[in-house]
């Protein structure tokens, strides 16, 4: 088998194993509605509302907490017996890059229903709602391919829930920070060189893939 | 005498340039500028805290890599001693600014780029010790933390180049105008000493460093007899 084919194999294999235990993804949207509340309650009961730059802070701090619960399990859901089997089958290249791909997916599908959920709790202050949404889809992307290496390296280190923030947040730091300053163009307000922030945004996940791409074979044998 | 010279001849250097550096850096006249004054002088001390922790770091992401190459444990403990001295150098390198930064900007942390990009760099190698200490198995903590020590750099090299467009800059040469001092009002007379101390803190990290991996490795040689 090819790598296409193997990663096409392995992310329906992947689709299918969630859609059989759906408790895992109900789990994380559920997380994401009660974030939202919460935030909800705390700011608009009488503390008089948000900021436009607190809305847009608040956001990606929940998808960012969202995201590091959706992908801490991706290599720990499985058994060691059942992973031994897959790499017996497949590269490590194919393994990596199928979970990468399938968790943007799932990530894109927390943001969008979080976006949803926050926007008809919280109002909606954007001037331009493309550019924020293109900084969603970019910040999804971003966390999939950041988190899914931290998370192989956090099932290695036994599956300890607590190292997963600990490893990826200090790394996530430089991406959250440009992810920001683009939401912040779809306020109207920041700077005025998007096209260069969405640029290095790209340039940091092509470097992210390409190292977890040579990396993840070191790691995926015990 | 002649064999010691031959292999350690750094480590001598090291402790004549930082003799020179602790009694020419405070005794040797320096430019009089608005501000900072005589605390000028401390350029001697913070901005090689941070060239040792740099290079440091450096040769914790080579012995990793070699590490990953060969799995050789050797290789394993020198990334992790390399990194632990490098932290430290780190630690330094943040209180002398804070103290600087105490006088010359008013107060001890005022968001300034290169504070936040170092307290960022080094929350990823407590990381990568936390991450260290959370394995038992030997052979299976060098391999992952090898890994986590290599994304984490590649990651983190970026972020040096982004803070500093985001937020302006105190430092001199960061960015935003600074009301302190330019990299060009270190005169002849400073850089006679700024360079001197820039090697000699260098190989005195470097001195640190292959004390503690060398008695790591004779520790790691007893128990496996």
């Amino acid at each position: 088998m090819n790598l296409f084919r193997q990663v096409k194999t392995l992310i329906i294999k992947d689709l299918v194993l969630e859609w059989r235990q759906r408790y895992a993804l109900n789990g994380i949207l559920l997380y994401v509605a009660s974030t939202v509340m919460l935030v909800y309650m705390a700011f608009t009961s009488k503390a008089g509302g948000m900021d436009d730059i607190t809305w847009i802070t608040v956001f990606w701090i929940i998808l960012l907490f969202a995201s590091v619960n959706a992908v801490t399990k991706s290599f720990m859901q499985e058994s060691t017996g059942r992973q031994l089997y897959y790499y017996t089958l497949t590269s490590p290249q194919a393994v990596i890059l199928s979970k990468i791909i399938y968790n943007a997916f799932l990530l894109l599908l927390i943001a969008a229903v979080s976006f949803l959920a926050y926007t008809i709790l919280l109002q909606n202050p954007l001037t331009d709602i493309p550019l924020f949404l293109l900084a969603v889809l970019l910040g999804s992307i971003s966390f999939a391919m950041c988190f899914t290496l931290i998370s192989a390296i956090a099932a290695k280190a036994g599956g300890n829930a607590s190292l997963m923030p600990i490893l990826s947040f200090p790394i996530v730091i430089p991406l959250l920070a440009l992810l920001i300053t683009v939401s912040k163009g779809a306020l109207g307000i920041g700077d005025s060189n998007l096209n260069k922030d969405i640029g290095v945004l790209l340039a940091i996940n092509g470097i992210l893939a390409s190292v977890s791409f040579i990396l993840f074979p070191y790691l995926w044998r015990d | 005498m002649n064999f010691y010279l031959k292999h350690n001849w750094w480590k001598y250097l090291s402790v004549g340039l930082l003799i020179y550096t602790i009694i020419g850096g405070l005794l040797l006249p320096v430019p009089q500028l608005g501000i900072i004054n005589e605390t000028i002088r401390n350029v001697y001390f913070h901005v090689p805290m941070w060239f040792t922790m740099t290079f440091l770091m450096v040769v914790s992401l080579w012995y990793s890599i070699k590490y990953l190459r060969t799995f050789d444990r050797r290789y394993d403990i020198m990334a992790a001693e390399s990194a632990n001295v490098g932290l430290w150098f780190g630690v330094l390198g943040l209180l002398t600014g804070m103290v600087w930064a105490h006088y010359a900007w008013g107060k001890a942390w005022s968001n300034d780029p290169r504070q936040t990009t170092a307290a960022m760099f080094m929350l990823i190698y407590l990381a990568y010790f936390v991450l260290r200490g959370a394995i038992e198995e030997e052979d299976k903590r060098a391999k992952v933390s090898g890994v986590y020590n290599i994304f984490a750099f590649f990651a983190y090299v970026p972020l040096t180049y982004i803070i500093p467009r985001l937020v302006d800059s105190l430092h001199p040469a960061g960015g935003g105008d600074s009301p302190v001092f330019n990299r060009d009002d270190m005169d002849a007379g400073m850089r006679m000493v700024f360079y001197p101390a820039a090697i000699g803190w260098i190989f005195f990290g470097m001195w640190i460093m292959s004390l503690r991996a060398r008695f790591k490795l004779l520790r790691m040689k007893r128990l496996e007899m």
